[in-house]
């Protein structure tokens, strides 16, 4: 097979990826995570330098390490880069419109309550237009994990920017930088009563996972955000031209805090990553309130 | 409330609200979920879920938006829970994208439409039609939809119920397309004793897990049976085109044509099975009325009236408006000298009478803009000019 010295080609046809499973069998045999990936849907279609493989990885890991019957776990995302996960992990999946991962999930885990239900998607799905029912899920305390992988910018469509993007970053569509105020994703959960909040580089892959692991365990609503390169996108014009790069700059600006005010926890152009387990609490889910007022009727 | 059956069937007769005759018609389908957000004039519907599901081991959740609540349904119906939506013009059009994901991933549920007047806002405590031709293509793209126009609270019951077993057996959306003069009508309701209401459910696979391919039909066939999470079939399904497997199959359009084909095919060939339609003294008749929902009710006493005076006028009411029922009103429009559409939009289904009439007879649109119902007298003169007699003052 001739290969680019780039070491990847952007026509990827079905013979290329029949040849790349054979290949793949070839060169290093089965990976430990095979078992929980739709191998037969591999390559994925992720940049080199991109940071969902680590992320997705470590929820593989996290999965894995947490106990959870892999029967009852649903993932669900919506649009992007990062809602192509629920096409390649081999458990219930659901690949749903943009920025609505999170009502569907809402409706699977109240239609089976047995299920663990996890929303995997990125920043701009789940917080730009998907903003509304991320913060209203929080609120209502609904019982699901949410991953959010935050690159700060479009990827898939071509790198736009997005309600992350930092002051100043230069995207497609802040081509003289971006003059609008972004969100920290973490503090909008916090704010809106997420029980468990956590922000993770995928240079922490390891606290990254243990947290994914918390999160999964946690009754109620949990958000693990995931700070990762989108080296095509975002990184190239915004001085982090590669993944590795980016993956230096976490090294040299990640302020491990935890415990840290969330409302403390905006990412700016160049300066600090401030990344730890910000939210750890307790209070009755969704669930629990219902039944709570329904036992109070039957009570009375 | 009297007491409800074991399986939540409140039955008896009622004197009740169009929308609580919805409600309870859902419940009565087995239906165990509800996802809405409050508008006019489909907020009783919600009102009655949040007060009966709990009680039958269901659960309510009024969501943040119509968006929401539609994606919400079809989560449930994921989970394997029948799942309904109610709205009306503004959150129809909201619901209008994942309505699609629901034509895509072929996801059983019911979305209700108690229609108003529009555009936009227009008139949110008023009668409109004007959402009809919304409910055949309000989503992008190309598929086919069921959709059923009650007349009555009575029927707005019976048809809920339908809807279920309609979207359970295609695994499609449904919508009941309803209006509020019936969502508000309060009438006689009667709730059928359990054993005499008719409800079906999806088909499941029956092939272990690995030999499970979510979107494969047996030749002949046009529904591949339903697995849902948490059943160990480790299923995946998405809004992308995709093949058997559920796997995106974006490069080209392979996978294209058979999918959306089938999608069409599985409402479309099976419109013997889905179309309800009532005929009244349509025998011998010389003029035609072809209405649905609450206009067709208007349009009783005007045919009555014609008749008397000696008009030979029949009714076709279209208990189904889609998919549309072309040979009957292509055979219809062979057998009479001309047909008269009321309805309550300034002439949506009428365009469907006069494609399927294609020049063969005169075909009268009655129309109205919403905000009331017709004055009979105006579908009384239509008749007459289709029965060629001279107006009357």
């Amino acid at each position: 097979m001739e290969l680019k010295t780039d070491g990847y080609r952007l026509d990827r046809t079905l013979e290329t990826h029949a040849e790349a499973e054979g290949l793949r069998g070839e060169i290093h045999g089965r990976h430990p995570m095979d078992d929980l990936l739709r191998t037969d849907r591999l390559p994925h279609i992720w940049c080199p330098g991109c940071g969902l493989g680590t992320a997705l990885t470590c929820f593989l890991s996290a999965l894995l390490r947490s106990g959870l019957d892999l029967d009852k776990v649903a993932v669900v995302s919506g649009i992007g880069c990062t809602g192509r996960v629920a096409g390649y992990v081999r458990l219930d999946s659901f690949h749903t419109t943009h920025g609505r991962a999170i009502p569907f999930a809402t409706g699977l885990k109240l239609g089976n309550p047995e299920l663990k239900v996890v929303v995997f998607s990125g920043d701009g799905d789940l917080v730009t237009i998907g903003g509304n029912h991320f913060i209203h899920a929080a609120r209502r305390n609904m019982d699901m994990t949410v991953i959010c992988v935050n690159n700060f910018n479009y990827g898939m469509t071509g790198g736009q920017a997005g309600a992350t993007t930092p002051v100043g970053g230069i995207t497609t569509t802040s081509p003289y930088g971006n003059y609008e105020y972004p969100f920290s994703i973490s503090a909008l959960a916090a704010a809106s009563g997420a029980v468990y909040v956590a922000r993770w580089t995928v240079l922490h892959a390891r606290r990254l996972e243990r947290s994914i692991v918390e999160a999964l365990l946690k009754p109620g609503f949990s958000l693990v955000e995931v700070i990762a390169p989108c080296p095509t996108g975002f990184g190239r014009r915004n001085r982090l031209r590669q993944g590795l790069d980016a993956m230096h700059y976490y090294h040299e600006h990640g302020v491990i805090q935890h415990g840290a005010d969330p409302v403390k926890t905006d990412i700016e152009l160049e300066g600090p990553v401030i990344e730890g387990k910000f939210v750890d609490g307790e209070k009755p889910t969704f669930l629990e309130q219902y039944r709570r007022q329904l036992d109070r009727l039957r009570g009375a | 409330m009297s007491p409800a059956s074991r399986n939540g069937v409140l039955s008896g007769e009622f004197f009740m609200l169009g929308d609580i005759a919805c409600a309870e018609g859902a419940i009565c389908a087995g239906c165990r979920f509800f996802a809405g957000y409050p508008i006019t004039p489909a907020t009783e519907v919600a009102q009655r879920m949040s007060e009966r599901l709990p009680l039958v081991g269901g659960i309510y959740i009024q969501m943040e938006d119509e968006m929401a609540s539609m994606n919400a349904v079809l989560g449930a119906s994921w989970a394997g829970v029948k799942a309904m939506t109610a709205t009306s013009g503004p959150g129809f059009s909201l619901m209008m994208e994942n309505l699609g994901l629901g034509v895509m991933m072929e996801t059983p549920c019911v979305l209700v439409n108690v229609q108003r007047g529009g555009p936009s806002t227009g008139l949110p405590t008023l009668v409109g039609q004007g959402d009809m031709m919304q409910a055949r293509w309000g989503s992008h793209g190309d598929y086919a939809i069921i959709a059923l126009s009650p007349s009555s609270p009575q029927e707005l019951f019976d048809l809920t119920i339908h809807a279920f077993n309609l979207s359970e057996t295609y695994r499609a959306p449904v919508l009941v397309m309803t209006d509020a003069e019936v969502g508000h009508m309060t009438e006689k309701v009667v709730i059928p004793p359990v054993e005499e209401i008719e409800v079906i459910g999806r088909r499941k696979p029956t092939v272990p897990p690995e030999e499970y391919l979510p979107y494969r039909v047996e030749p002949g066939e046009l529904v591949p049976p339903m697995a849902v999470a948490g059943e160990g079939y480790r299923i995946h399904t998405t809004g992308l085109t995709h093949d058997e497997r559920g796997y995106p199959a974006t490069a080209d359009d392979t996978a294209q044509w058979p999918l959306v084909q089938r999608l069409v095919d599985k409402i479309e060939k099976n419109k013997d099975k889905i179309i309800m339609l009532e005929e009244d003294g349509l025998d011998d008749a010389e003029v035609a009325v072809v209405s649905y929902g609450i206009a067709a009710r208007t349009a009783i006493w005007p045919v009555q009236m014609a008749r008397q005076e000696g008009i030979r006028v029949g009714m076709l009411r279209l208990v189904t408006v889609w998919p549309f029922p072309d040979e009957e009103i292509r055979d219809l429009a062979g057998r009479v000298e001309g047909i008269v559409v009321p309805e309550i939009n300034l002439g949506q289904i009428v365009r469907e009478v006069e494609r399927c009439a294609a020049g063969r007879t005169e075909v009268l649109s009655v129309p109205h803009p919403g905000g009331g119902i017709h004055d009979p007298q105006a579908v009384l003169r239509a008749i007459r000019r289709a029965a060629g007699r001279k107006a009357e003052a």
